[in-house]
């Protein structure tokens, strides 16, 4: 019995396809394209101003809306930390994945990735809320500064305009700094993929036709590992873009676009307003992984 | 430079190179002439390979030191010596062009690009892929890569070419043609090329000179037919082409002295019980137990006294495999030339 449904099976090979492929295909389709779809649908309506209705009539109103001067505002500061992070974070993570792909030993590899993703088992919401302790003013990171006699340049810190704040973790400083850990691991993981995937023999082979380290790293390894850090970089910045929980419990009383699409839907009830805002890290992501590929950073993909 | 021009291409001092316990080269001293097609043929492991990597710099000597051209180069990091490489898997740039790959070590010198597109033209033509420039390295074939390889390595003109079992990966028609295009290549460049390979055939077919490697040291370094005639081991004996080592109360029967010896197996010549050798032949009788007919020639395995079995190689001349097969069983002479024995020790 057993061994007719196998043969069965197996002289359908395009029905076994069908079988494990449809299941996560029409996921895909109702769930991740059907939602960006009805969001996309909602961003055109508006909301009735006297009743708080919502208007399902197609205006380019709510739109008019987003490109406000506390939206745009809004919009700019977002994507403004999310590419800082997203910059800081790929000069961190280099270094370190180009460590792990090709001169750690086997053993410290596996060390060295455990201990990378080793933050992603505890819950985010814990690790952001251990920040905020890190960075408060009577945090443990004042005390070392104190420690260390810094506490001046940290104030000087503190006082710049529109970065600074009262403490580390009211201000945008701490945000960032946050951010920057929190996803690191996005960054780290994709290059050291990239890497891992150059042959030595091609390293050899740009130092035996005559490159220095540094001209081997710049046209060799660089656009080699280019696919990785794009890889890691749409996981940072639209990570970055979308986050509400940090702006919330570490930033200042400025807005981020998740902070504003929340308190739209869900203080405000305006969904067309909440809708139309999401299409703006959408807009944005799209034009950068347009941006990518004209880099050439699919070419070897 | 310091570079003497009257001075070997490369010379091995007392090099050795360990991996920990392991000695992959063990105290080797050579002598690469300039201007020759040396190869370095050897089992896998035998440190042939980590001789190659050695003079590219890839890696470098635990003991012991290497000349360029009377220069010690041993701590010199690759791209500082005027040396290039073929590799195995050819190691091209998978995000550059052809022409980019062949023109890279002229670029990170800086030469301009009307210079390089030129010299990428002449090296194109050299290796026969003219109009080949703007293709990917992913749409090429094999025996394609392989040329852009060795295009991208001569286009600095090294002092030395090394090549790393550069025709492994390649089917055997288009590795033979490949062969002879090396051969002509280094005769037109003039460069010194060290061609390291496991296949003693190639090895034979192409060089002036052959090391063979054996754990780490050489075994013997002579011309093909130095090593093919004359092999100075049993290891040789055995490692290039196919060999009949004979020793002990058989090799005193034969030559008068114990030491084993060495016969190729075409050097043998089989007739009847009735012939009559010549003076300076040596001669034996056997039992034929195996006929493998293999077209061009016949391979037999004869059975002499003591129960040793000599392989025997013999042209199809006349004979048809009829003929041949139906000798299994039959009671025949060996003989060969006293001269085409090889003393190898032991």
């Amino acid at each position: 019995m057993l061994n007719r449904i196998s043969t069965y099976f197996f002289r359908r090979p395009n029905l076994v396809l069908a079988i494990f492929l449809i299941p996560p295909l029409l996921y895909l389709l109702v769930v991740y394209l059907g939602s960006l779809v009805s969001l996309l649908v909602n961003s055109f309506y508006s909301i009735d101003d006297f009743t708080g209705m919502i208007v399902r009539e197609f205006t380019m109103r709510t739109y008019a809306q987003v490109f406000n001067i506390t939206n745009r505002e809004i919009i700019f500061r977002t994507a403004t930390m999310a590419l800082i992070v997203t910059i800081v974070d790929a000069m961190i993570a280099f270094p370190l994945a180009y460590y792990i792909a090709k001169f750690a030993s086997p053993r410290l590899k596996t060390w060295l990735l455990i201990a990378v993703t080793i933050p992603l088992w505890s819950s985010y919401l814990v690790r952001v809320y251990a920040w905020k302790l890190i960075l408060a003013k009577e945090g443990i990171l004042s005390w070392f500064i104190h420690l260390f006699n810094l506490t001046d340049a940290l104030d000087w810190l503190l006082g710049l305009p529109g970065i600074g704040g009262s403490s580390l973790s009211l201000s945008p400083i701490g945000m960032f700094i946050v951010f920057v850990y929190i996803w690191l691991p996005y960054m780290i993981i994709p290059i050291q993929t990239a890497l891992e995937r150059v042959p030595g023999s091609l390293l050899e082979a740009s130092s035996d036709l005559g490159a220095r380290p540094s001209q081997t790293f710049r046209t060799v390894i660089l656009p080699l590992a280019f696919p990785g850090v794009v890889a890691g970089s749409i996981f940072t910045f639209s990570l970055t873009l979308g986050d509400f929980i940090i702006p919330l419990t570490l930033g200042n009383s400025k807005f981020f676009i998740g902070q504003a699409v929340y308190s739209y839907q869900g203080t405000g009830g305006n969904v067309p307003l909440a809708a139309a805002m999401t299409m703006g890290p959408v807009v944005i992501m799209v034009l950068y992984l347009l941006i990518a590929r004209r880099l050439g950073a699919f070419d070897a993909i | 430079m310091m570079n003497n021009p009257s001075a070997p291409a490369i010379t091995f001092e007392k090099v050795s190179r360990y991996f920990g316990e392991v000695k992959a080269v063990d105290q080797i001293d050579l002598e690469v002439i300039d201007g020759e097609f040396f190869s370095m043929l050897g089992p896998s492991g035998s440190g042939k390979t980590t001789c190659l990597r050695m003079i590219a710099g890839f890696d470098r000597p635990t003991s012991g030191q290497i000349h360029l051209y009377g220069r010690d180069v041993s701590s010199l990091p690759p791209y500082e010596r005027d040396v290039n490489t073929v590799f195995q898997d050819y190691a091209l740039f998978p995000h550059m062009n052809v022409g980019d790959n062949i023109a890279y070590g002229l670029m990170v010198k800086n030469v301009a690009r009307q210079e390089r597109t030129k010299h990428v033209d002449e090296m194109l033509e050299l290796v026969q892929l003219s109009g080949f420039a703007g293709r990917k390295p992913s749409q090429l074939s094999g025996g394609q890569r392989q040329r852009v390889a060795l295009a991208r390595a001569l286009i600095n003109h090294p002092k030395v070419l090394l090549l790393d079992e550069p025709l492994g990966a390649l089917d055997l028609k288009l590795r033979q043609q490949m062969q002879v295009e090396l051969k002509t290549i280094q005769k037109r460049v003039g460069i010194t090329f060290i061609f390291v390979t496991h296949d003693q055939e190639e090895a034979i077919t192409m060089s002036d000179r052959i090391a063979v490697f054996n754990q780490g040291k050489i075994e013997q370094i002579g011309s093909p037919s130095d090593i093919y005639e004359r092999p100075a081991s049993s290891f040789v004996a055995g490692f290039v082409g196919t060999s009949n080592l004979v020793s002990g109360e058989i090799a005193k029967h034969s030559t008068g002295s114990e030491q084993t010896f060495s016969i190729r197996p075409e050097k043998i010549h089989i007739g009847s019980l009735s012939d009559t050798p010549h003076s300076d032949m040596i001669s034996m009788d056997g039992v034929i137990r195996d006929v493998v007919y293999l077209g061009l020639f016949t391979r037999y395995l004869v059975e002499i006294e003591g129960g040793v079995d000599l392989v025997v190689v013999e042209q199809n001349l006349k004979s048809t495999s009829m003929d041949v097969l139906s000798a299994k069983g039959q009671k025949v002479r060996l003989s060969w030339h006293q001269d085409h024995i090889s003393r190898v020790g032991g």
